[in-house]
């Protein structure tokens, strides 16, 4: 079971101080003086005023969410899969894509901004004051500001200890959130239409090519000069890669996209990325000298995952025959579809095979190669188990040569954002210094009749080295 | 003609169109045995005669041919096969699956071919191809033998045919309806004294022939109980008493006493024996001193001896093979010369080690066959079991001992060698492989588990509950969680079933209620239950040893805590290995301080346990999910207090809109209650509570015979002995019958969870309790309604979702269980029973594997 991804509103209270501000019915096409119930795929809507004075007037849209109904398997699904989500879950009592689709289905005319009785009202800017109590965003409060602020809305912003009895578990990923500002209803509307779900980044539903359309139309006028448009995009879409490009391009290709803020985005883009974009690669590269180096034609990627390495080295004919191996089954069908294996010429598709293989048990399939890589894999390995590794890897398959690349853990002293003792990636069994990793090394090469030579991937560091350690091993 | 044939051979019916060989084959071969080269062009091109289609039809033939002899069955080639390449193939196909190739020749007179031929409207081809083919056939039938084919039978006419029978004979290596006991000696190498020595401490009564008589009269050798020897062969050279373990051994076969097998010793000194130019070297040099000095009479009988000896034997229904110098369970009972060099010389590697030595391929360690083999040939130390092959050669020559292995006991008897009679190249190891391993013990190089040993759609026979599949997906799964999450595997000889709630309850609500868990044990037959406290923790296997000597032994593992902790799914419990550490040594002094080693004879023990706090292992679970619900309810729902009051105080009609957000509110902070009662923080061992209760495993027995009190009373030694890491669990033992019992125990549950309790387990008094229609399952949860809040969510007692959730249905989840369960004590056994790793792991893996079957996780 996965983390829970959260969250949808399941209140959302809109005020105004406009003059009059009753007129908030009017642009909300929703009587004061009533209470009113709608039902929705998922449970109930109800709209309601709290405050309905001439001064100030509150709308509140509270979701019913049926919790059970959530969780039950659709009748005639092929396999219980909906039984492996989340079986408790938040979404009755957060703000998710669900308040989304409760906003497009209840205040529609709001949203495309229509309003009979007060036309120009609806186009016009007012003094509009959002609430929700429940907004998720796991990745801490700042990504709400970061939405919003550009906006234009005056953000505040309310943790709940996540349990009041136990203060060390921390804060609750949900927050309060009050957002205040001048704005067109409409705009508001449409501004948490698209971001709720991005925020909560777990849409209810199933996103196709139509989200693109969506996603243009309520962002129109406002996503394509909004600085986090990528992560919007990306998350709207729910990640789906040929989406995103889809909408990244049409934002473009509609000259939406000022050049400046095109350069702004390009650059504010490198600077999160480029770092570990280039260890990465570095690393590619590193692999692939070794192999070329030792002269391998026949390769083994032990724990391709979804197929970075497996990708460069299709592109190098010398390496003729190429076998990607990985515990996880689905890592494998990602990286089928990623290489797009079912697309290649005959001549490409014969080079390379995935194999689903564990490397603590011996394997005959993965005998007989020129040589093996592990890059970034040992460290997934618990370290009493690295014995049976070493004895699947240079006891049973014997490549002919050995690439193993791991953390130099003394280069984490340089990581900002690292707090000392932690490790990069939260599945890292250990991390090693040079002296342990070269330790290990030689120590396998001696039992196993290898040689090693180890090498830094990355800019060295005159005192803690490279950020990444490569050793070598050949017979 | 009485044509005799090995049981397992490929059998070349040979022969022009129209000779006869398809109603040859169809009256002395089963249909099933025949493959036909025309019915395989029929089924490749719906045409028997379509020449266009031979090359995929001899595929096809060969790919049947070759499957059938792989698993070995006799298979009968009908093809005309006259001309040599296509007999090559023949032999080659024969050789390569390790099994003899007969030819069965039907030289007939190509006149009757002929007309066989024209009586046939299929076959329109012409003369010239029968008479071609009969040429082919006449020049070939000389050099048949020359070809390969050790069996050749030649019929000439119709009546030959009529006249001959088929007899399948047993193949020279197929002792299978022999089924001892024997003892099985390791290589003797002329150490005559010692081998009397070692007979008679097996109970053999040895008589010298008298001084005066012939040597040629032999020994006189015979085992009250009737038991008898069987010798791994390399009786000869190096040793002293060449001539008198000769003599010995010859006598013991003669008289049906012994059986021996071939060694590479024998091989060579027969060869040089033969006058053929051999080095003498390796201790030749003192065999052929030594028979020099006997008549020429023994020294052929001798050389007839060693040089009919056989391969190997497959003795005792197929349960035991004797080889030399080991045996791959594809070469058991086949024949060729590659399986005689096999059993020979064993398999190397092709490389020396540093003493110049071959190195030895480690073929015991793959063997996953299901006869033990034993052998001999390269001396070890000690003999050690791996995957049930075991090496008796303990060099008694080189100055160590003369072992035998006694079967089906499976136990070590060996006397010391006098001295040491010649200097060994190499000191004695462990054994072949890699690691040294310890005699007695299923005590293993940690890297010996395939990963052919779990993958793929699997069978486990299990006692219990005969054959559990486990599917090809769930494996995958299994494999992944086993490879990236779990402990060692030699840690993991057991893994907990899951459990079944109760049928669910129609009292208003409750989804589960003690009433439904008695009724499904009085259904099904049992008549008393005991009913157990269920504690809040998570489910954990505690393996502990006395020492870590003892975890090293049994387990295999160096450890200096000598045990561990894992949960449910094969992890480790303890983050923190000092923690751990701690944790294994109060327990080990509890075991201690009851007495437990003692009373159950044994140095290790497996325990069955809830460990506590339930928030040790489910953190993740409660930060990532129960608490962040908790916390969104309770402010979401509070926030919407607000508004609704105020469109209440304002007039407007809000209904019940109020009222369900004020409940649900009050159901949220009962949530948060459910689970906050379950954790606390863990900072120091004294944090730590565990209530075992299964004692489920010890030397040499799994305690799946004793009644659950019986656990439960040890489980209580336990905690006596300890009262700040145990805790004991409460329980009662309801008789079925009763109704006033099972009141009590109903009141005694809504007291449990009332008080925040979980709520309880109630098993069957025996262990394993089978009902009428099986086996019943061995545990049933009752829990108690606040708990189920955690699980269900806050809301789940409103009525209208309650009605919702009654529609669960249980019959996967049971299913699983009573699998599971099985599995389980099917590994345990296993274990016990020093079976090799590989079969234990197997069914620990299994119960991973079925645990990735979708169900609903709230049960």
């Amino acid at each position: 079971m996965g983390a829970c991804r959260t969250i949808d509103n399941m209140l959302l209270t809109i005020s105004t101080t406009y003059r009059p501000a009753t007129d908030l019915g009017y642009l909300l096409h929703k009587n004061p003086g009533r209470f009113q119930s709608f039902p929705l795929p998922f449970g109930r809507a109800h709209v309601f005023y709290s405050v309905a004075d001439a001064d100030r007037c509150t709308a509140a849209l509270l979701l019913d969410i049926d919790p059970v109904g959530l969780v039950r398997p659709k009748a005639g699904a092929s396999n219980s899969a909906g039984w492996l989500q989340q079986y408790v879950n938040d979404r009755p009592y957060v703000a998710s894509s669900h308040l989304s689709v409760a906003i497009a289905s209840v205040f529609n005319s709001a949203l495309a901004g229509n309003c009979r009785e007060r036309p120009e009202l609806a186009q016009q800017p007012i003094p509009l004051e959002a609430q929700l109590p429940t907004l998720p965003s796991r990745e801490g409060p700042e990504l709400i500001g970061w939405l919003f602020e550009p906006l234009g809305y005056a953000v505040e912003i309310q943790e709940h200890p996540l349990d009041a009895g136990f203060p060390e578990w921390g804060v609750s990923p949900c927050f309060g959130v009050g957002l205040k500002g001048v704005v067109r209803l409409r705009d508001l509307l449409a501004h948490l239409y698209v971001l709720l779900p991005v925020l909560d980044d777990a849409k209810h539903y199933w996103v196709g090519d139509d989200e693109v359309d969506k996603l243009l139309r309520f962002g129109a006028g406002w996503l394509s000069d909004h600085p986090q448009q990528e992560l919007i995009s990306t998350r709207y879409l729910k990640r789906q890669r040929s989406l995103v490009l889809q909408a990244l391009d049409r934002l473009s290709d509609d000259g939406q996209v000022a050049p400046n803020v095109a350069a702004e985005r390009g650059q504010h883009d490198e600077e999160r990325l480029e770092t570990p974009l280039r260890l990465g690669e570095q690393r590619i590269q590193a692999v692939l000298a070794a192999l070329r180096e030792v002269g391998a034609t026949r390769v083994l990627d032990l724990g391709c995952g979804e197929g970075n390495l497996l990708r460069e080295l299709l592109r190098e004919p010398a390496f003729r025959a190429i076998t990607g191996v990985d515990v996880s089954h689905r890592a494998l069908e990602t990286a089928h579809s990623r290489l797009r294996l079912d697309n290649l010429p005959a001549a490409q598709r014969e080079r390379i095979t995935l194999l689903q293989a564990s490397l603590t048990y011996q394997d005959q399939r993965l005998a007989g190669f020129d040589a093996a890589v592990a890059m970034e894999v040992i460290e997934h390995i618990d370290p009493d188990r690295l014995e049976a590794f070493e004895a699947a890897v240079f006891g049973a398959a014997q490549p002919g040569a050995v690439v193993i690349t791991t953390p130099n853990s003394e280069y984490n002293a340089l990581f900002e954002n690292l707090p000392p003792g932690e490790f990069r990636h939260r599945d890292h069994r250990f991390e090693w210094t040079r002296e342990q990793f070269q330790d290990w090394a030689q120590a396998v090469a001696g039992r196993r009749a290898y040689d090693v030579s180890f090498h830094g991937i990355g800019s060295e560091h005159p005192e803690y080295g490279a950020p990444t350690q490569m050793g070598v091993f050949t017979r | 003609m009485k044509l005799e044939i090995p049981e397992l051979c490929l059998v070349a019916l040979v022969g022009p169109s129209g000779s006869g060989k398809s109603t040859f084959a169809a009256r002395y071969f089963k249909p099933t045995e025949v493959v036909s080269s025309d019915a395989c062009r029929s089924m490749v091109a719906d045409d028997p005669n379509d020449q266009a289609a031979t090359p995929e039809a001899f595929a096809l033939l060969n790919f049947i041919a070759s499957s059938r002899l792989r698993v070995g069955r006799l298979t009968v080639i009908d093809a005309t096969s006259v001309q040599p390449q296509a007999r090559k193939s023949l032999v080659e196909l024969a050789r390569e699956h390790d099994c003899l190739p007969v030819a069965i020749v039907l030289n007939m007179p190509e006149s009757l071919c002929l007309a066989r031929n024209q009586g046939r409207d299929d076959r329109n081809f012409g003369s010239h191809v029968v008479r071609q083919q009969t040429q082919q056939l006449r020049r070939s039938i000389r050099g048949l033998r020359r070809e390969g084919f050790r069996y050749v039978y030649v019929l000439d006419t119709p009546e030959d045919v009529a006249a001959a029978s088929i007899q399948r004979v047993p193949s020279w290596t197929n002792r299978q309806h022999e089924t001892g006991p024997f003892d099985i000696i390791g290589d003797v190498h002329g150490c005559f004294d010692e081998l009397v020595l070692l007979l008679e401490r097996l109970g053999y009564q040895v008589t010298q022939p008298p001084a005066e008589r012939g040597a040629e009269d032999g020994f006189s050798v015979f085992h009250p109980q009737g038991r008898r020897a069987v010798f791994v062969g390399d009786l000869v050279d190096r040793g002293p008493g060449v001539a008198n373990v000769l003599k010995l051994v010859m006598s013991m076969v003669t008289d049906g006493t012994a059986l021996c097998v071939a060694g590479n010793h024998e091989s060579k000194l027969v060869r040089k024996l033969k006058g053929r130019n051999v080095q003498v070297s390796h201790g030749l040099a003192e065999s052929l001193e030594q028979l020099e000095l006997e008549t020429p009479q023994f020294q052929q009988q001798a050389t007839q001896f060693m040089d009919g000896l056989i391969s190997h034997y497959v003795l005792d229904g197929g349960n035991l093979v004797v080889a030399h110098a080991g045996m791959k369970e594809e070469y058991q009972g086949r024949a060729s010369a590659r399986v005689r060099d096999f059993c020979l010389y064993g398999e190397t590697t092709g490389e020396t080690d540093e003493w110049g030595l071959p190195v030895r391929a480690d073929w015991a360690a793959g063997y996953r066959g299901k006869a033990t083999v034993v052998y001999g040939h390269t001396p070890v130390a000690e003999p050690a079991w791996l995957n049930r092959t075991i090496n008796v050669d303990t060099g008694c020559v080189f100055g160590g001992s003369l072992t035998a292995l006694r079967y089906p006991e499976n136990e070590l008897v060996s006397v010391p060698a006098a001295q040491v009679y010649y200097e060994a190249v190499r000191p004695l190891v462990g054994g072949p492989e890699e690691e040294p391993r310890v005699a007695g013990t299923n005590d293993r190089p940690s890297n010996l588990l395939h990963v052919d040993d779990v993958m793929g759609k699997r069978v486990v026979s299990t006692r219990l509950r005969g054959n559990v599949t486990v599917r090809e997906e769930q494996a995958a799964a299994a494999l992944e969680v086993m490879s990236r999450f779990a402990l060692d595997p030699r840690w993991l000889v057991y893994l907990p079933p899951t459990i079944s709630p109760c049928e669910t309850s129609k009292l208003p609500g409750l989804l589960e209620h003690p009433a439904e868990v008695f009724g499904y044990y009085r259904t099904n037959g049992v008549s008393s239950v005991v009913c157990e406290e269920k504690h809040m923790g998570s489910r954990a296997v505690v393996v502990v040893g006395r020492s870590a000597d003892v975890t090293q032994r049994r387990f295999g593992i160096a450890s200096e805590s000598a045990g561990t902790c894992y949960t449910r799914t094969g992890r480790r419990f303890f983050e923190d290995p000092a923690l751990e550490a701690q944790f294994l040594e109060r327990v080990r002094a509890a075991c201690g301080e009851s007495g437990l080693w003692e009373d159950l004879e044994t140095d290790w023990a497996l325990l069955d346990c809830e460990l506590m706090p339930w928030s040790m292992k489910a953190q993740e679970l409660v930060l990532e999910q129960y608490a962040p619900v908790g916390v969104s309810a309770y402010a979401g729902l509070s926030a919407a207090q607000t508004p609704l009051q105020g469109a209440s105080a304002r007039g407007v009609d809000t209904g019940e809109t109020l009222a369900s957000v004020d409940q649900r509110l009050h159901l949220a902070q009962l949530y948060r209650e459910a689970y906050a009662r379950y954790c606390w923080p863990v900072t120091s061992i004294d944090d730590v509570k565990i209530a075992p209760f299964h004692l489920l495993a010890s030397e040499g027995r799994v305690h799946s015979d004793k009644d659950h009190l019986w656990h439960l009373a040890m489980a209580e030694r336990l905690s006596q002995a300890d009262t700040g890491l145990f805790r004991a669990t409460g329980h009662r033992v309801v008789n079925l019958a009763s109704h006033e019992e099972e009141e009590d125990a109903v009141l005694w549950w809504e007291e449990l969870t009332s008080a925040g309790g979980e709520g309880m387990v109630v098993k069957p008094v025996d262990f394993v309790a089978a009902g009428r229609r099986g086996l019943v399952q061995p545990a049933m949860k009752c829990r108690g309604g606040e708990y189920l809040r955690i699980i269900y969510g806050p809301e789940y007692t409103l009525p209208a979702n309650l009605q919702r959730l009654r529609g669960r249905g249980l019959s996967t989840k049971r299913s699983l269980a009573l699998r599971e369960f099985a599995l389980g004590l099917e590994g345990l056994q296993r274990f016990v029973d020093r079976e090799p790793l590989y079969r234990v792991h197997e069914c620990a893996f299994g119960v991973l594997a079925l645990e990735s079957e979708p169900v609903d996780p709230r049960l």
